[in-house]
């Protein structure tokens, strides 16, 4: 699909004129010269190698590590529009615990025939050891990430909920590294909010949920997969900015009614465990019998109180994307507000009319699995050939309730720093929200990943999009 | 600090230590063997392969073709080998990564870097003209990492155990190195004083980098008792059986004050210093210098698993 010619670009209007919020940056960018710019890119892949800022891409050879391409244009959001963003999001995540409460204990949504029943009873990531048990602090979703895309001027959607365990934020930091390292003097002109507090903050949203047998000082660990997970750069980096213990499964075991890490000294208990170990790897006894990555019988301290776990286990259920569709039901039911910010509207083919709507339309549509995620699995009807739209309508009649679509958005641009010059490629924003019994903590920020390549709309990094500093300016 | 994490920076110090070691081993064979005929060249690549205790795997692969190019593309990257120089630079990387959170930042760019730069090094097999610089990159790699460590380090239990895997795999390495050339040191050789001695421990000092402190020491004068005494007991130079023991005795007492007690470890370290330091160089060819290192790679193996074993490196 080639760009479309009415989609919003954030730097720039239809004219060529400049926008307010990148003002500063672009009188900024008139004095550098293009060939230093060029050079600093490179420095700054080097530097990227050199710290070791990789992932690793499934289904590669063994051990290979790639760099996420980032660009050196920031991505600037304006006061104002980071205020309205931020009600919304508080209050979109504010619903998303409720609800969450709400299916694991009385179902008042379904008795309320908002959410239908057959939704939650047949969605496998449902637990039913969850059933009737609250999390430390009432807390079930510790750190989520919201997607945003914007397609015009006041327009921000939400594009999906990430509540299990939402990765990127190592690179909103250390992009922000990077381009404080390369431009210093960029921030002494524009005003820029800082984002390097957050493992901080991470730390203390953490600890504020601890368990009640947590001492003053509660222990926090980061588990991990291992250093051959996609994201092991982004868990040693969180645990090391937080000071926090990185352990991996073979490190814990349940001693004495508690999960304790093996130290040099002995088992010593863990009061908060912030898992990047997806709910069925994390408890062998409960639930995959082959897992070597979690704990044995750490559910059930879970549920006897000796233990938090962030994100408590059964999350996925919340941002799975056929309970997405319900999204903005969901935030009325429990806030008793209208949503502040939209969701990308959505056809549910596990619906007859719906389902016929979609097959009829599949040139225009994107359909996502349900339960897919990381832009695999989807059909990008406007890019598909037409083999591919055959072949994807019969999956798509062969299990319809697997399937959702949603229209092609136009999403807004950002230029990037491409051979050529500036030239705009298609943006989304994952915004990072901490939620503890304290509050509600959103770092002025996020991750943005763009599609490199011209016209496309695919941002995911596993299929090659980049990343930008993302700038929430000061007021 | 996790078991594992004590494991991991143990073993990072271990591998890049031994990496380091192959380089030098190499350096001296090469060099040896550049001065000698071919087949006296083949025997001293033969020796270098059975230092590293790779002789059955070497022979398995290439029969008794010890020829150099063979051998040092063995030890330097062979994909057969996982005693390889560049196996352990990755076995090393992966230790440290797995490690990230008990290392400084330089200290884990040095260790990424020093993989990025030999992976590309190593890539191809090594040419005959540039081993030398292959040899030298390996070197300034492993001393860049020293120099992070050193520099940038906390003195706590990461550092400890670090610095016992490091003095372990050298206190390791050179009792090998003399474990497999003691012969040359024997009085009781007929050709003591030929100038095919002096090549022979000129060798065997320069595989453990000891070729200029020796001399400096004295004055030139080559004589295989003073080599052994240097080798084992001196307590100046950085790769003698001596220092390693030293080194790993206040290590392991930083460990001691850091927990507040000792453990089986410690006892076995100070039966080792102490033999140590009541057997003179005398004593050792009266015991007989061979069993002496046999009896001291076996100790310094128990040291190793008591450490292990004390601080929970495994579940």
């Amino acid at each position: 699909m080639s760009q479309s010619p009415s989609s919003y670009d954030e730097m720039f209007e239809a004219d060529g004129t400049v926008r307010p919020a990148y003002a500063g940056y672009r009188e900024w960018l008139h004095g550098q010269d293009a060939a230093s710019l060029r050079r600093k890119g490179i420095e700054a892949e080097s530097f990227f190698r050199r710290t070791g800022i990789t992932f690793n891409v499934y289904g590669d050879t063994a051990g290979e590590e790639r760099l996420i391409p980032f660009d050196m244009i920031p991505r600037i959001i304006t006061a104002r529009e980071w205020r309205k963003l931020t009600k919304g999001i508080e209050q979109r995540v504010r619903a998303l615990n409720a609800f969450l409460h709400d299916i694991y204990h009385r179902q008042e949504i379904v008795r309320a025939g908002r959410v239908p029943q057959r939704l939650i009873a047949e969605n496998a990531a449902y637990l039913p050891q969850m059933v009737g048990m609250v999390p430390p602090g009432g807390v079930y979703t510790h750190i989520v990430g919201i997607d945003l895309v914007r397609t015009g001027p006041d327009e921000f959607m939400v594009l999906e909920d990430n509540a299990r365990t939402p990765s990127g934020v190592s690179y909103m930091l250390e992009n922000r590294e990077t381009m404080m390292a390369m431009f210093p003097e960029l921030f002494t002109k524009v005003s820029v909010r800082p984002v390097q507090d957050y493992p901080r903050r991470l730390a203390k949203s953490l600890a504020a949920c601890a368990p009640a047998c947590a001492g003053d000082r509660p222990t926090v660990a980061v588990l991990t997969p291992g250093i051959y997970n996609s994201a092991y750069f982004e868990h040693a980096f969180l645990a090391d900015q937080m000071g926090a213990e990185l352990v991996e499964g073979s490190d814990l075991r349940v001693v004495d009614g508690r999960v304790a890490m093996r130290t040099t000294r002995g088992y010593t208990p863990v009061d908060v465990i912030y898992r990047r170990v997806d709910d069925e790897y994390l408890d062998p006894l409960t639930f995959n019998p082959n897992s070597a990555l979690g704990v044995p019988g750490i559910m059930d301290i879970y549920r006897a109180g000796g233990i938090t776990i962030a994100n408590a286990p059964g999350t996925g259920i919340a941002d799975d994307k056929a309970i997405y569709s319900f999204m903005p039901e969901i935030v009325e039911f429990y806030t008793g507000e209208k949503p502040l910010l939209q969701n990308v509207p959505t056809w549910r083919c596990s619906e007859k009319d719906s389902l016929a709507y979609v097959l009829d339309n599949l040139a225009d549509l994107v359909v996502k699995e349900v339960h897919g995620s990381g832009g695999y699995g989807m059909l990008i009807g406007p890019t598909a050939s037409k083999k591919e739209i055959a072949a994807f309508a019969q999956k798509l009649k062969a299990k319809p309730a697997n399937y959702i679509a949603q229209p092609t958005l136009s999403l807004s641009t950002v230029p990037i720093f491409a051979k050529s010059g500036l030239a705009p490629r298609h943006v989304d924003l994952r915004p990072f929200v901490l939620v503890s019994p304290q509050g509600i903590d959103i770092t002025p920020g996020g991750l943005t990943r763009v599609a490199l390549k011209k016209g496309s709309l695919v941002v995911n990094s596993s299929q090659g999009g980049g990343t930008k500093d993302s700038w929430v300016l000061e007021d | 600090m996790l078991g594992r994490t004590a494991n991991g920076t143990f073993w990072m110090a271990r591998y890049l230590e031994r990496a380091e070691n192959t380089a030098r081993l190499i350096e001296a064979g090469f060099r040896m063997a550049l001065t000698r005929d071919a087949a006296t060249a083949h025997e001293e690549w033969r020796s270098v392969i059975t230092t590293v205790g790779q002789t059955g795997l070497f022979e398995e692969l290439y029969g008794q073709d010890y020829a150099g190019d063979r051998v040092w593309n063995f030890l330097l990257r062979d994909k057969g080998n996982p005693g390889s120089v560049l196996a352990m630079i990755e076995a090393a990387r992966s230790n440290a990564r797995s490690v990230r959170t008990a290392l400084t930042r330089e200290v884990w760019e040095a260790v990424n870097e020093t993989w990025m730069v030999l992976t590309e090094a190593l890539s191809r097999p090594v040419r005959e003209a540039l081993l030398g610089q292959v040899l030298a990159t390996i070197r300034r790699q492993a001393t860049l990492v020293r120099g992070a460590f050193d520099g940038s380090m906390l003195r706590n239990e990461a550092y400890n155990f670090s610095r016992l895997g490091t003095f372990i795999e050298r206190g390791d390495n050179t009792a090998r190195i003399l474990d497999v050339k003691y012969y040359v040191l024997l009085p009781s050789v007929a050709w003591v004083g030929s100038s095919l001695d002096n090549v022979q421990w000129e060798s065997v000092l320069r595989s453990v980098a000891g070729d200029r402190a020796y001399r400096w020491l004295n004055a030139g004068a080559m004589d295989p008792r003073g080599i052994a005494d240097f080798l084992l007991l001196d307590r100046r130079f950085p790769r003698s059986l001596h220092f390693c023991i030293d080194k790993l005795r206040s290590n392991l007492a930083g460990l001691a004050h850091e927990y507040g007690h000792e453990s089986e470890a410690h006892e076995l370290m100070r039966g080792l210093g102490t033999r140590f330091h009541e057997t003179g160089i005398e004593g050792i060819f009266d015991f007989g210098l061979h069993e002496f290192i046999q009896d001291f790679i076996a100790a310094n193996q128990q040291v190793a698993q008591a450490i292990e074993r004390d601080y929970r490196f495994y579940a």
